[in-house]
């Protein structure tokens, strides 16, 4: 079963968003990169970008699939994950954490708040 | 319905990722694509491919049909030889491609999953000459022991010596107990074996394969490592690389197309598809940079589309993209810049032969 975390919100794109005053931290569930396995390219957005929720802002390639990465809240991307860049079965390891793809300086701190929370994301993948 | 394949108890025991496929419930993975995939190129895995069709052609005139069905010379075969054939429709277009093995009073064709229905309408419908035609697929289950100590694992199931089995040879015996028709073919680029039993035997084959293994630390193999494999050393997948409207040709299996032979269905075609000249070739070709090719990517060259990916993965060996499909001609030529296009754009270069070179496979 897949890991559900509490104190960060998700997407219906199985995404999930931390947000941490105006910073948001954003990556992918474990739901999605055990769906995904074998992660080997990845692509977020570059520092400097800015994106919009709901907008596709990058790729994530596994051996088998490849997905678009949709951004969870609105913002200027101020920091990338290098380390998941080089290496990203990081994700297939530790999605929640060593993981993380990119930060977000949000235009509004309040939108995250409209996000799914883990109860509710819980069920989202319970009907997969 | 979904059908089971007689391994799919040890599929859920060795906690296997069950998807459909082709009509079955087969594992795609077990501890994951990447390391199933290192296995089976360095060590032993074991691959369930009971969802292969078999078909079973008996009567004396059965060779003259046989030949009369598929493009290769099946009148060359000796006895316990198998060989790689196509099927065409009329208009040369590939019904299926398909192992043809030469065996005591009957010829087996072993056929792709999705196509086991069909292929039999079909070889029904042709039907010529004194044979009997049988779908015995249900009856048949089957491994695969591929990798570079594949050998070393079967021998001990044997008291004589495999080495008689040359590639692409098979032989009726029993191992152990249990009566097989083991040959040296495979779809991964190495050494290995196929192993058909009856259907009763399953478990005991399953079982004594591992416990010879044990000490290779062989492992259990799913689809996703098995299509890699075979995507490193080019071989085609039907339903993606080749269907019906490809011909043998143009997919670079004219190897396995012997136009001098007698008639066969779709002689024609191909003789007047060759005479007009082959307007795009089946190509393979490596990412130059970040990027995988996956199916529907276009391809292009010179600013224009020349072609559309078929076939396109990560290489776990090269670790970078690789892709197939077909490019028109010149553009297929080695060495050729093509630029690939889907969620992202990449440059890619043409090569020859397979991907991987390096396998064990003889």
């Amino acid at each position: 079963m897949a890991n559900i975390i509490d104190g960060v919100k998700y997407t219906k794109e199985h995404e999930w968003v931390k947000v941490d005053g105006d910073t948001a931290t954003e990556g992918i569930t474990d739901y999605a990169q055990s769906e995904l396995s074998d992660i080997v390219m990845v692509e977020p957005p570059a520092v400097g970008k800015k994106v919009k929720a709901g907008e596709a802002v990058g790729t994530i390639e596994a051996v088998k699939a490849v997905t678009d990465l949709f951004a969870g809240v609105s913002g200027e991307v101020v920091e990338v994950n290098d380390k998941v860049v080089a290496d990203p079965s990081i994700i297939n390891k530790d999605p929640y954490g060593e993981g993380w793809l990119y930060k977000v300086k949000m235009d509004d701190p309040k939108e995250a708040d409209g996000l799914l929370g883990a109860e509710q994301y819980k069920e989202l993948i319970e009907k997969h | 319905m979904l059908k089971k394949t007689p391994f799919y108890e040890f599929h859920l025991k060795n906690k296997g990722k069950i998807v459909e496929f082709a009509g079955f419930y087969m594992p795609v993975q077990f501890q994951g694509i990447m390391p199933e995939h290192q296995t089976v190129r360095t060590s032993v895995g074991v691959f369930d491919v009971s969802h292969m069709g078999e078909i079973e052609i008996r009567g004396s005139d059965r060779w003259k049909f046989v030949n009369y069905l598929t493009t290769n010379d099946a009148s060359k075969l000796e006895l316990n030889q198998v060989q790689y054939s196509t099927m065409l429709y009329e208009d040369g277009g590939i019904v299926d491609d398909l192992l043809v093995y030469n065996l005591n009073e009957r010829i087996l064709l072993v056929v792709n999953a999705a196509n086991t229905e069909k292929d039999y309408q079909w070889i029904v419908k042709n039907r010529k000459f004194d044979v009997e035609i049988m779908n015995v697929s249900d009856t048949i289950g089957q491994l695969a022991v591929q990798g570079p100590q594949a050998q070393a694992v079967m021998q001990k199931l044997f008291d004589w010596d495999l080495e008689e089995v040359q590639f692409y040879w098979a032989v009726e015996t029993k191992m152990k107990d249990v009566p097989v028709l083991l040959s040296r073919t495979g779809y991964t680029g190495e050494d290995g074996f196929e192993i058909y039993v009856d259907r009763a035997h399953a478990d005991d084959t399953w079982n004594m394969i591992f416990d010879a293994g044990s000490e290779f630390d062989i492992q259990p193999i799913g689809l996703g490592a098995r299509d890699t494999l075979r995507f490193e050393v080019r071989y085609r997948l039907y339903g993606q690389d080749i269907d019906k409207t490809t011909n043998p040709l143009e997919a670079g299996l004219g190897w396995a197309v012997k136009l001098d032979k007698d008639e066969f269905i779709g002689k024609q075609s191909l003789m007047e598809i060759k005479e007009k000249g082959i307007t795009r070739r089946f190509a393979g070709f490596v990412a130059l940079e970040k990027g995988i090719p996956r199916p529907h990517y276009e391809i292009h060259a010179d600013g224009k589309n020349v072609g559309s990916v078929t076939s396109g993965t990560f290489s776990p060996s090269l670790k970078k993209g690789i892709g197939m499909g077909y490019v028109a001609v010149p553009y297929n030529k080695v060495g050729t810049r093509l630029t690939v296009k889907g969620n992202s754009s990449f440059d890619a270069e043409v090569i020859k032969g397979p991907f991987y070179k390096k396998g064990s496979r003889r």
